[in-house]
């Protein structure tokens, strides 16, 4: 055993460094609440605090520190969306991940590997031709390739022509790749923190004081709080959030699967994905196997697994990836999901005054954790819609400008 | 919520179903255009309690069901005669 080692047992101070300050009262006002202490919200603290000077801020979260999608998701980052507001937005948040490690001092693994997404029948390449159209001209790096070009990316791919639903081709998104989503989390938790902001763990919203219009505190389980900004970052607990403020949303919440096999040797580089099968998988770099899809058939505020699920998405895995036929799985989970019908978020001002959403986000907002974060704080700090977001509002619904992605979103994250 | 009774075939397996959103009540032809937008986009996705409808996809028969969205399990199901016991007549369109 090296000499260092040893010394290491045996000198080192006994205490770990805290990772967050020690836990406080809960102040009786702030200039900023956040509700919910996942990535979103914890981002948007720390922008806040780090580039506008806001420091009397609190992240108020029921459970744990980002216990919530930000620890459930399957990381997925990309930015080959379809509408040019959609595509520039996750472009930016693409350039803030690539960035992070750095900013944060923290790292988050970012692995850039690239994203295919694959295409079984001619309408699907029709749709990825004009993706890789519209990304092209939003300066995103994003091309149609066909199946011998996919067999060089990726070997292992079942790419027999005579299966049910061949691979006709495929849209290759180079950018694309998958973080360590804990680390996202805890790093922008460490860096709010140390500059002013409060977290606070186990602490539920259970009302919202609106006064005059205004949004004047919230009262929690451990008290009540005044509040000159509240920003609502719930997830799967939009609506029930929003409600307390008075608001109704156009959200359903349904569960969101997914799973991950036993580490295996590295067989597969980019990012896979199958709008068509309703799964995508990548191999993370320990080597197990992360395999996600489309969410419930039905809405829930449950995390409960279903038997259905995991053997569609076992069987189209294995249809993808016959090698991993003999895989074990280790482990399985579930979110809650936020979905909006034109599975776009909803980003912004609300009726009630200093009330701000940032809502809506469903089964691919992890991606944006970064410059949602950004872009809240912004909107916070000045009462200005950053023009970034501009389109992601809830008025969007009552004059019919819907954004919708959800043929670039739907089972590909 | 692995079994749902149907009212027409009885208990079947819940992957025979299909979702097919809350029981809202149609605003009139008439109505404003903020009770349209809130009837097509805006829901109450309650925690707890939901009146919905569903169908049965080999039958093609559509019904209501109550269920229990944190437990995940179902209250009752019943034929949608039961509260739709008029028939909707809808103004002729207007040709423009
Ligand atoms: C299985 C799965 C896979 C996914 N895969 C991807 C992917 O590959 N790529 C991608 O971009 N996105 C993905 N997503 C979506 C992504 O995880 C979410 O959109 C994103 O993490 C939302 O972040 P958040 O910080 O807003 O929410 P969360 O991390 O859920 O944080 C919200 C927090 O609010 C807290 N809260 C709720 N109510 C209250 C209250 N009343 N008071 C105080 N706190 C409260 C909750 O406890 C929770 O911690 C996936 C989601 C799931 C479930």
């Amino acid at each position: 055993m090296p000499i260092a080692l040893i010394r290491h047992a045996l000198f080192a101070p006994k205490r770990p460094r805290r990772h967050l300050p020690a836990p406080t009262e809960l102040k009786r006002s702030y200039d900023v609440v956040i509700v919910g202490g996942g990535g979103h919200g914890l981002a948007a603290a720390y922008y806040l605090a780090r580039y506008h000077g806001i420091r009397r801020v609190a992240v108020l979260e029921k459970g744990y520190l980002a216990s919530g999608n930000t620890a459930r998701n399957t990381a997925v980052v990309r930015a080959n969306y379809v509408t040019p507001g959609s595509v520039r937005f996750y472009a930016e948040s693409v350039k803030l991940f690539e960035n992070l490690s750095a900013e944060l001092d923290f790292n988050i693994l970012f692995s850039q590997r690239g994203q295919l997404t694959l295409a079984h029948t001619d309408a699907a390449m029709r749709g990825f031709r004009l993706r890789a159209e519209v990304n092209r001209r939003c300066g995103v790096e994003s091309v149609m390739i066909g199946s011998g070009e996919i067999a060089k990316l990726v070997p292992t791919l079942n790419l027999v022509p005579a299966e049910r639903y061949p691979v006709l081709g495929g849209l290759w998104h180079p950018p694309g790749g998958i973080v360590r989503h804990d680390a996202v989390a805890w790093g922008y938790a460490r860096r709010a923190a140390e500059r002013g902001v409060e977290i606070h763990q186990r602490t539920e919203v259970t009302a919202v004081h609106v006064d005059n219009g205004r949004v004047v505190a919230v009262q929690t389980n451990r008290g009540r709080v005044a509040c000159g900004a509240v920003v609502q970052a719930v997830a799967g607990s939009s609506s029930l959030v929003a409600a307390l403020a008075g608001l109704r949303l156009p959200i359903v919440t349904y569960p969101l699967q997914a799973m991950v096999t036993q580490p295996l040797k590295p067989f597969v580089d980019p990012l896979v994905s199958s709008p068509q099968f309703h799964v995508y998988i990548s191999q993370t770099p320990r080597g197990d196997v992360v395999i996600g899809g489309g969410s419930d058939p039905y809405p829930l505020y449950g995390t409960r697994a279903t038997l259905d699920l995991k053997e569609s998405l076992i069987q189209h895995t294995i249809e993808l990836f016959p090698c991993l036929a003999g895989a074990k799985l280790l482990r399985q989970w579930a979110g809650i999901a936020d979905m909006t019908p034109d599975y776009s978020p909803i980003m912004g001002k609300t009726e009630v005054a200093g009330y701000y959403l940032d809502a809506g986000w469903g089964t691919w907002g992890f991606k944006a954790t970064p410059i949602c974060g950004k872009a809240m704080a912004e909107l916070v700090a000045t009462n200005e819609t950053p023009g970034l977001i501009g389109a992601f509002g809830v008025d969007r619904f009552r004059t019919f400008r819907l954004v919708n992605e959800m043929g670039a979103t739907a089972a590909s994250h | 919520m692995k079994l749902i009774p149907c009212p027409l075939n009885g208990l079947r397996n819940v992957n025979e179903f299909a979702y097919g959103g809350d029981v809202l009540e149609m605003p009139a032809t008439s109505a404003s255009d903020d009770a349209w937008i809130d009837y097509i986009f805006t829901r109450e996705n309650k925690a707890g309690l939901v009146r919905e409808w569903w169908f049965h996809i080999p039958t093609s028969y559509w019904f209501i069901l109550e269920r229990d969205t944190v437990t995940d399990t179902v209250i009752r199901s019943y034929p949608a005669d039961q509260v739709f016991s008029r028939r909707i007549d809808f103004p002729p369109r207007r040709e423009s």
